[in-house]
């Protein structure tokens, strides 16, 4: 499947970014005229994902967070968030609620919460190498039931 | 944004404001910290009301000030949750930890 239109952009992984990539992912999906609700689980689900690449992929160093998202024809919405940080030794484990290497302030439930707001969530990684997590969202939209 | 602090001889109120992610939890977590650890209050409630986003990082803000509640056994409350909010922190468990409360459900008040 190909996007219709798609967008890309690079941003520091300084903390203060992390609100404009929630925007900026949720105001480029708005085009496929999602509820408020598809734009707030968007919308977390890139906070989780980004603050990801801020804590855990370069946790001493600012480094490049990519950020792809496609938008397709049936309504889905495909978001790509990639750092070449440390990567993930474990996915499974990483993905498990409550799991984390931080601790302290960390919930360790970025994951679940992504999960629990996209259709989907797929996460590669390289330890050492990086780490790309993929997530769709079909947008039912505001038109659902009426045409 | 951020929070603002209220307390009385029992209770310490943080009404939190505007959006809630690791990048603004570390102000929000050591205005609340410097508060409660002074006065070590009974209870602290985590007013929720004005708050406009939040991710897992409001997870781990409440289960931070329930631990350090702990030193002293102090208790604590979230209310005025969004229903969005309300689940999340239900996915979370935090009502394990915590009293829930959603927008238009009853606080007591003093
Ligand atoms: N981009 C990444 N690079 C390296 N490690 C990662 C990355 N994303 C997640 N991890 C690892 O996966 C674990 C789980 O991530 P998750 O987002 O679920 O929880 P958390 O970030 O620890 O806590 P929370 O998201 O609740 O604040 C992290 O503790 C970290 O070890
Ligand atoms: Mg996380």
């Amino acid at each position: 499947m190909k996007a219709i239109n798609q967008m890309k952009m690079t941003l520091e992984s300084r903390s203060v970014n992390e609100s404009f990539a929630r925007v900026a992912v949720s105001a480029f999906a708005a085009q496929h005229d999602p509820t408020v609700e598809e734009i707030s689980d968007i919308k977390t689900a890139v906070s989780e994902a980004v603050t990801n690449c801020i804590v855990h992929a370069y946790p001493e160093t600012v480094g490049d967070i990519y950020i792809w998202v496609g938008l397709y024809e049936n309504g889905m919405v495909r978001v790509r968030i990639k750092d070449k940080g440390c990567g993930i030794i474990n996915i499974k484990q990483a993905m498990e609620p409550l799991f984390t290497t931080l601790g302290g302030e960390r919930a360790g439930l970025g994951f679940a919460v992504m999960e629990s707001f996209m259709d989907k969530v797929r996460v590669r990684s390289t330890p050492g190498k990086g780490t790309t997590v993929t997530m769709d969202k079909l947008i039912k939209g505001r038109c659902d039931g009426q045409g | 944004m951020g929070v603002e602090i209220l307390s009385n001889a029992l209770r310490v109120t943080a009404l939190l404001s505007g959006e809630i992610d690791h990048h603004t939890a570390a102000a929000i977590r050591m205005d609340i910290d410097s508060a409660i650890s002074a006065q070590q209050p009974k209870t602290l409630r985590l007013d929720f009301t004005e708050v406009s986003f939040m991710d897992s990082s409001a997870i781990g803000l409440v289960m931070g000030r329930y631990r350090l509640l702990q030193a002293w056994g102090g208790q604590l409350e979230v209310v005025n949750l969004s229903d969005r909010n309300y689940k999340v922190m239900k996915l979370a468990g935090m009502q394990s930890l915590c009293m829930l409360k959603r927008k238009d459900e009853e606080n007591e008040s003093d």
